[in-house]
């Protein structure tokens, strides 16, 4: 008997503190208390914005984002809450850690209304069904229309964009006037210029395929195939004999050629060399802007080597919402309405140093030579590729050209092979 | 006789009375509100995830939960179960972080759990209607749009090409009412109110859902929301239908059956819907990995290398680690105790950043070491030279461990020991060889056993200093040439980004792992058992 009284006891007491034990879906809780003070309008509720006040809140959304563009954000949540009173909650992530998170929580329910990412994510997002459509309707047309592609997966558009990034040349402008228009004439100038390197491009010992993709592009395009409308199909196009010209290219211009290729040099070794005036060139991308303040540069189109125009990847950060969120209404009308803003878009580029997606705000930025400078190198970009068949490419791609490049094997054949383990991988 | 059975008996009886007195299970003592509070905190956080499992539809964790609590709650408050109260919290954390992960390992081993394969079924299901039931109609406009509130109902009011006000709802197409615009959008609608953004907000699954018809006639098509600010006229191209578990694209009548083996929805040409959810695919895992060559030769040398790197490594750190603890040990050395601090410096940095450093060290040109030879040693970048590379800095990181359980050791021989044997006449080395080294083995054995198993999984060694490159040339999978076991199950499951994820076939190949470890260590441990029996 007395047992008994003490597992009621005990059983009352577990009860009593799991009801003080902190949901972790702050979501709800935020909804549940701010509904209490919500005023019924009868009179057609038409002061909602009008009056300047805020009106009282009606929900709230959960925003992934990383920690560099919070500030960006937070603008934009205050706008969003002054405008609806509907909350946003910006939650700071690890920007390598959002979008296998975002894959795990999403099918459970749990995860963000929003997250914030780069394009490239979409058809895994979308073939795995973690990601909720939205149409922008005329709103694309406000949109840079490449940043607007890269968002649309087989005819239907799944994102926000905010933001297109692109490689460019950076130029030294204390040491030569000017980015020639062919890949030799550049090395000839960097050269006459007496500098230790007369290029710098990072490589790593494991590749880096997006930063060599500008010259690859030159070769032989697209690294899939398009269809009429520009979009990928998942078809490889970057074998037969443009694709060897360019494995020739690569081995030409590597370790046991002219030397311009290194493996050795990786990211902090480029851009070190280059802020010491080590070298005229270097490829790269607007995230290096902040290593070379205080320098005299310019940024300038990238050189071909083949004979098409080199065509780095277009970037394109910008907002999903989770196919398994019960807030879409307000997560699409945050996005399309307050992150697709002119007010937010520039004010993400003043703390970003991104080109803004929505075109009006990309004029803006690029008043300044540098960002104009990124607008036209990257007037050939293409998007990234955001087919999920991508994970099946990266690893092969980037091994084989450190491979060429340090002088293992024959090229042609190590690119051939690289073709071919492509197409077993993708065919999985 | 009787008289002490007697006795004994009356002793019996008070010592279960005193028992029974003293029992926390029964009085209620300070001892026992404790326990009462504490059980209550594990029951709460036993109710708690009780409810967050069933709240998310799991179902097994659920009832697993209950099981487990029953069981808690039965252990300490029953006066029968003394052992199990000691034992109870060691086996339950064994429970979930031991026996869990391997069950669920092993699950996921038989599933096909990996790209296109995340979701469950009706999550599948889900997620293609959502992606299919907003298809705006190709050229149709857009249409100004409020959510409008009548009677609890929710309704669209719309501007219209031409201008003119319109509002609608569910089984009401849109007609013509009297309103306001302003600068194109709609301040007031006679006889509906104008619902707020905080409004909308708690009502978003009703307007989301909401299609209003344009007119009576149904074939003109529906108008929905998705911000609650634009209408746009959708259609959904794809149905699914419980009964026959089939999804049936409207616009070209194709009909897509649930395949159960495959885990997509297929048509009868084998074409299919893009997402796919979990299924049971018995053994295929096991046989892709042992029997698609593309994994069958890399593995062969893979495992080679995993076995020697794990023997090296206990190998080199021993016996540098052992050296140096004798020439420590000695009484003549002066300031030991700062020499024994410094040995372990490389042991208190965390393992990681040490294998990253030493990445930057090892570069070919612009590497600390090479700047310091004047070479161009390829030290990471040649198949062979990597190899030596990562035992070098296994070595680096690994010998203070072994140099302080040498140490300890040591000082647990006794002196007498060595000292009869100097009065034997034995030479220093024999004293070592015979006296010192058997004995230090017998205490050491089950630790070297455990190092190579640490090292077996060394995976943050082997992924920070090189992600296992230099690639292998002649594999078709992306592994490399100081790829461990783990590490290139890492790769396969696709999580490094060089390959599609497939975590069921990276759970198989983890569960072979298992059980060559599993075995490796179980056989040396006996080994070690019958080492010990010679003490």
């Amino acid at each position: 008997m007395r047992r008994g009284i003490a597992l009621v006891a005990a059983s009352g007491l577990a009860f009593g503190l799991a009801a003080c034990g902190s949901d972790d879906d702050t979501t709800e809780e935020t909804t549940g208390t701010e509904t209490t003070d919500t005023e019924t309008t009868d009179d057609g509720g038409t002061e909602t914005t009008d009056d300047g006040e805020a009106p009282a809140g009606g929900g709230s959304i959960t925003v992934w984002v990383d920690d560099n563009r919070l500030p960006a954000f937070e603008t934009a949540a205050e706008m969003y809450k002054d405008a609806t009173g509907n909350d946003v909650e910006l939650v700071v992530k690890e920007n390598d850690q959002m979008r296998s998170e975002f894959m795990t929580q999403v099918p459970t329910g749990e995860g963000p209304d929003v997250t914030f990412g780069a394009h490239d994510w979409l058809g895994e997002f979308v073939t795995n069904g973690v990601v909720a459509p939205v149409e922008l309707g005329d709103k694309a047309g406000e949109f840079n229309e490449l940043a607007v592609t890269a968002f649309t997966y087989e005819g239907t558009n799944y994102g926000v964009p905010y933001a297109v990034e692109n490689l460019a040349i950076f130029r030294n402008a204390d040491l030569v006037d000017s980015t020639p228009e062919t890949f030799d004439e550049m090395i000839a100038m960097g050269e006459e210029a007496g500098t230790e390197y007369p290029f710098l491009v990072q490589i790593g010992d494991g590749g880096d395929p997006y930063t060599m993709y500008p010259f690859e592009s030159s070769f032989h395009g697209p690294v899939f195939e398009t269809d009429g409308d520009g979009n990928y199909t998942d078809v490889l196009n970057m074998g037969g004999e443009e694709g060897n010209a360019f494995a020739q290219w690569l081995a030409d211009n590597g370790q046991n050629g002219t030397g311009v290729l290194d493996t050795a040099i990786t990211y902090d070794v480029a851009v070190d060399a280059f802020k010491n005036g080590q070298s005229p060139y270097i490829l790269g991308g607007p995230w290096m802007i902040a290593d070379f303040e205080g320098m005299n540069i310019a940024v300038d189109p990238i050189p071909s080597t083949g004979d098409n125009p080199a065509a780095p990847f277009l970037g394109v950060q910008g907002g999903f919402i989770s196919a398994t969120s019960e807030n879409k209404l307000l997560a699409t009308d945050f996005l399309v309405n307050y992150v697709g803003s002119e007010e937010v878009q520039t004010e993400l580029y003043g703390i970003g140093q991104r080109l803004p997606a929505l075109t009006v705000s990309a004029d803006a930025a690029a008043e300044d030579p540098l960002m104009a400078g990124f607008r036209a190198a990257g007037e050939e970009a293409l998007p990234m590729p955001a087919l999920p068949e991508m994970g099946a490419v990266w690893g092969f791609w980037g091994n084989t050209e450190a491979q060429i490049i340090s002088g293992q094997g024959e090229p042609v054949a190590t690119w051939e092979k690289m073709i071919s383990d492509i197409e077993t991988e993708m065919a999985k | 006789m009787t008289i002490q059975s007697d006795a004994s008996k009356e002793r019996a009886d008070r010592r279960k009375d005193r028992r029974k007195r003293d029992s926390q299970a029964t009085a209620w003592g300070p001892g026992f509100i404790i326990k009462l509070i504490l059980m209550g905190a594990v029951n709460a956080l036993g109710i708690y995830i009780i409810f967050t499992a069933f709240g998310v539809g799991s179902l097994t964790l659920g009832i697993g939960m209950i099981l487990l609590l029953i069981a808690v709650n039965w252990i300490y408050f029953s006066r029968r179960t003394l052992a199990l109260k000691y034992l109870a919290p060691g086996l339950v954390f064994l429970l979930i972080f031991q026996a869990f992960t391997i069950v669920y390992t092993g699950y996921i081993a038989f599933t096909n759990y990996g790209h296109q394969h995340t979701l469950d079924k009706s999550g599948a299901i889900n997620s293609l209607l959502l992606q299919n039931n907003s298809k705006r109609v190709e050229g149709s406009p857009q249409y100004p749009l409020v959510v409008v509130e009548r009677d609890g109902n929710i309704g669209f009011a719309i501007i219209d090409q031409e201008g003119a006000l319109k509002v609608g709802a569910d089984e009401e197409p849109f007609a013509e009412v009297d309103g306001t615009i302003t600068d194109n959008s709609i301040t007031e609608v006679d006889g509906w109110d104008i619902l707020s953004s905080s409004e909308m907000g708690q009502r978003q699954s009703e307007i989301f859902d909401l299609r209003v018809l344009l007119s009576d006639d149904a074939e003109e098509g529906a108008i929905g929301t998705q911000s609650g600010t634009v209408g746009y006229q959708f259609v959904s191209t794809l149905s699914y239908d419980d009964a026959s578990d089939t999804m049936t694209n409207t616009e070209t009548g194709e009909v897509y059956a649930a395949n159960d083996e495959t885990g997509f929805f297929e048509n009868e040409d084998g074409d299919r819907l893009g997402v796919g959810w979990r299924v049971n695919v018995g053994f295929d895992n096991f046989r892709e990995g042992f029997s698609d060559d593309r994994y069958a030769q890399p593995f062969l040398k893979v495992l080679i290398w995993n076995v020697l790197f794990a023997l090296f490594s206990v190998l080199t750190t021993f016996l540098l680690g052992m050296f140096l603890a004798i020439v420590m040990n000695d009484e003549r050395l002066k300031g030991r105790r700062f020499y024994r601090t410094i040995m372990l410096l490389p042991y208190a940095f965390p393992s990681f950043m040490t294998a990253f450093l030493f990445a930057g060290m090892m570069n070919r040109n612009y590497g600390f070491f090479n700047e310091i030879i004047g070479a161009a040693i390829p030290w990471l970048t040649d198949p062979t030279m990597a190899k030596v590379s990562v035992l070098l800095v296994n070595l680096w990181m690994g010998f203070p461990y072994m140099f302080l359980i040498v140490t300890g050791a040591l000082q647990s021989i006794p002196g007498e020991l060595t000292q009869a044997a100097k009065i034997d006449g034995a030479s220093t080395l024999q004293v070592w060889r015979n006296v010192t080294l058997p004995q230090l083995m017998i205490s050491l054995t089950p630790l070297l056993i455990s190092s190579f198993a640490f090292n077996f999984n060394n995976f943050n060694l082997i992924y920070m200093l090189n992600q296992g490159g230099p690639r292998m040339s002649d594999a078709s999978v992306p592994v490399g040439h100081t790829d461990i076991l783990i590490s290139m199950v890492y790769k396969i499951a696709g999580l490094t980004g060089e390959a599609l994820p497939n975590y069921g076939l990276a759970a198989a190949m983890s569960l072979v792992i298992f059980l060559i470890v599993g075995s490796v260590s179980l056989y040396s441990f006996r080994k070690s058992n019958s080492l010990e029996g010679l003490n």
